[in-house]
């Protein structure tokens, strides 16, 4: 698949965002006032910002309205009204630490549960296709949740938390990684079947339809820089888990925390890159190049 | 509504001759014209007389080349569009509403004005029939001609759809493959016509029909044999010539 620079930045940025907003709908840190002005600023500039970026790929960002009609069969309408839910939830929640100094724990808890659904449903976007064998599992879900729960407790200094979540996250990184490499072959979906003429022998493609690009091999073919893949997902992983966790069990400094936090978004954003860049999808069947 | 209807009334669909088609790639350029001077969003090309064209089409042709155990390989043209699927993955996944499946006649459609160009629609298709036009940004895909089959304005042998009525080789069948009476079901039936991909699950309406069996060609022949047979002959010319040049 494309590895679009604004779905990158949509699901990485919007990840982290809603993972900070869920440890300060559940009260860790418990803050009020400038700090939790602050730790408030931060989640909602990545979710909100993610979310902007996520419109830049849209055909008619004009219409946008429209995508949340459809939740009852449509993950990513589901996935606007739990967005555009929690930030509301979230947003009085958090008035009322920073102006009021109060807390109220019952909309914190539903505030996180939202926050938490977004990414769920997020996640449920690709995990639901058939046609990419390497996202359609019950390990994107989960990859993508103990990725956002990991970086929230990070970024909202939880450190005993985000160590242990981060080690989760890595672990189902790295099985996830191993089980998608073999998701494409054991799909059943091949040239045989894609042509349907597998039963007369074997099947090569001979001519595309056409001799110059569209936007089905722009968009589902995309094949640059799979062969670094190996290495990138080495960086992704010290990146992502090894360096933050290790800056974490080092004495405490605010400098460490900074670099912890960097060096996770990075590391996210390199996962991400490969999360497209290497999901075959089956139409590239039909262009032999799968 | 993208949710899918229980079921249809019809279901109107294409069955596709991969014995019969010759690769012309006449039902692309007619379906083009026709989708293109007709309803909804043109479809629009970039750079199309430039180094690197390309463009939106409801409709490709590919060519597989398929090599039996034995024999000599074959070489197949494969139309493909939309095979307006029963359990249309595409419907389910939008989020606005534009992509729907008709309850009358079961084709799959995209209401372009409330289409927000998300893609995602193209990304549940296995078959690679949605394309995102560059121009409107919108969502494009074969409507089965809708504007054709039920338009009392054009003469009744022209209301199918514009790649069956163009096709030379007759290798487009359209009709009512939810009535086993009618002719595309009674030749799928015959002919064994197939699904694409099964597995996917997504149960399309348009059927392929395989190639019939090729008749066996006998290994012995050998076309080219008797000019490559070395020349034995020792009287006549050739026998002269032969020992000629063997002096020399
Ligand atoms: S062929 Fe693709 S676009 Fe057409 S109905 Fe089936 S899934 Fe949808
Ligand atoms: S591209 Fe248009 S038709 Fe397709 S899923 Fe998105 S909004 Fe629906
Ligand atoms: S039925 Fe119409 S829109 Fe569909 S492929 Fe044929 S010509 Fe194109």
């Amino acid at each position: 698949m494309h590895p679009a620079p604004s779905v990158i930045a949509f699901t990485t940025l919007s990840g982290l965002g809603f993972g900070l907003l869920f440890w300060l709908g559940l009260g860790y840190p418990n803050v009020t006032g400038w700090v939790a002005f602050v730790l408030f600023a931060i989640a909602y500039l990545m979710a909100v910002g993610g979310l902007l970026a996520s419109t830049f790929h849209l055909g008619r960002p004009e219409r946008f309205l429209k995508a949340f009609s459809q939740w009852r069969s449509s993950w990513l309408s589901r996935e606007g009204i739990c967005a555009v839910a929690g930030l509301i939830v979230m947003a009085i929640y958090g008035a009322g630490l920073v102006f009021l100094g109060t807390s109220w724990p019952l909309l914190g808890a539903i505030g996180a549960v939202l926050s938490l659904l977004t990414v769920f449903t997020t996640s449920m976007i690709y995990a639901q296709l058939k046609t990419v064998a390497r996202w359609h599992t019950r390990l994107t879900p989960a990859l993508f949740l103990s990725l956002s729960i990991a970086g929230g407790a990070l970024l909202a200094g939880q450190v005993a938390m985000a160590t242990a979540l981060l080690v989760l996250a890595g672990i189902i990184q790295m099985v996830w990684w191993l089980q998608g490499d073999k998701a494409f072959a054991q799909s059943g979906t091949n040239m045989a079947t894609a042509t349907g003429l597998g039963s007369i022998g074997t099947v090569r493609a001979f001519e595309p339809p056409h001799t110059g690009n569209n936007y089905l091999l722009n968009e589902f073919v995309y094949v640059v820089g799979r062969k670094h893949a190996t290495k990138l997902r080495m960086i992704s992983l010290v990146l992502m888990i090894g360096l933050p966790v290790l800056l974490l069990l080092a004495p405490f400094a605010h400098l460490f925390a900074l670099l912890a936090v960097l060096s996770h978004l990075i590391g996210v954003i390199i996962s991400r890159w490969l999360f497209f860049a290497q999901a075959e999808h089956v139409v590239g069947l039909y262009y032999g190049k799968r | 509504m993208t949710q899918l209807p229980e079921q249809t009334e019809r279901k109107l669909g294409l069955v596709i001759d991969l014995d019969t088609c010759v690769g012309c790639h006449a039902c692309v350029i007619s379906c083009k014209g026709w989708n293109t001077e007709n309803y909804g969003a043109p479809l629009s090309d970039q750079d199309p007389y430039g180094a690197d064209p390309s463009g939106t089409f409801l409709n490709r042709v590919h060519s597989y080349e398929v090599q039996p155990e034995a024999g000599p390989a074959q070489l197949i043209h494969f139309p493909k569009s939309c095979l307006h699927c029963e359990d249309a993955p595409c419907v389910t996944v939008c989020p606005t509403g534009a992509s729907y499946k008709r309850v009358e006649d079961g084709i799959v459609l995209v209401n372009e004005s409330d289409c927000i160009g998300c893609g995602l629609c193209a990304w549940s298709c296995p078959y690679g029939a949605r394309e995102l036009d560059a121009a409107a940004g919108v969502m494009k895909k074969c409507t089965l001609c809708v504007d054709r089959i039920y338009n009392d304005n054009l003469p009744e042998e022209d209301r199918i759809p514009s790649c069956v009525r163009t096709c030379p080789a007759g290798a487009r069948h359209f009709g009512d493959l939810g009535d086993p009476d009618s002719d595309v079901s009674q030749l799928v039936a015959e002919r064994g016509g197939m699904d694409l991909m099964p597995e996917q699950g997504t149960k399309p309406v348009n059927k392929y029909l395989p190639p019939r069996p090729k008749d066996t060609l006998n290994d012995e022949t050998n076309i080219l044999a008797p000019l490559l047979a070395p020349v034995e002959q020792t009287d006549g010319f050739l026998g002269w010539l032969d020992k000629a040049l063997e002096k020399l």
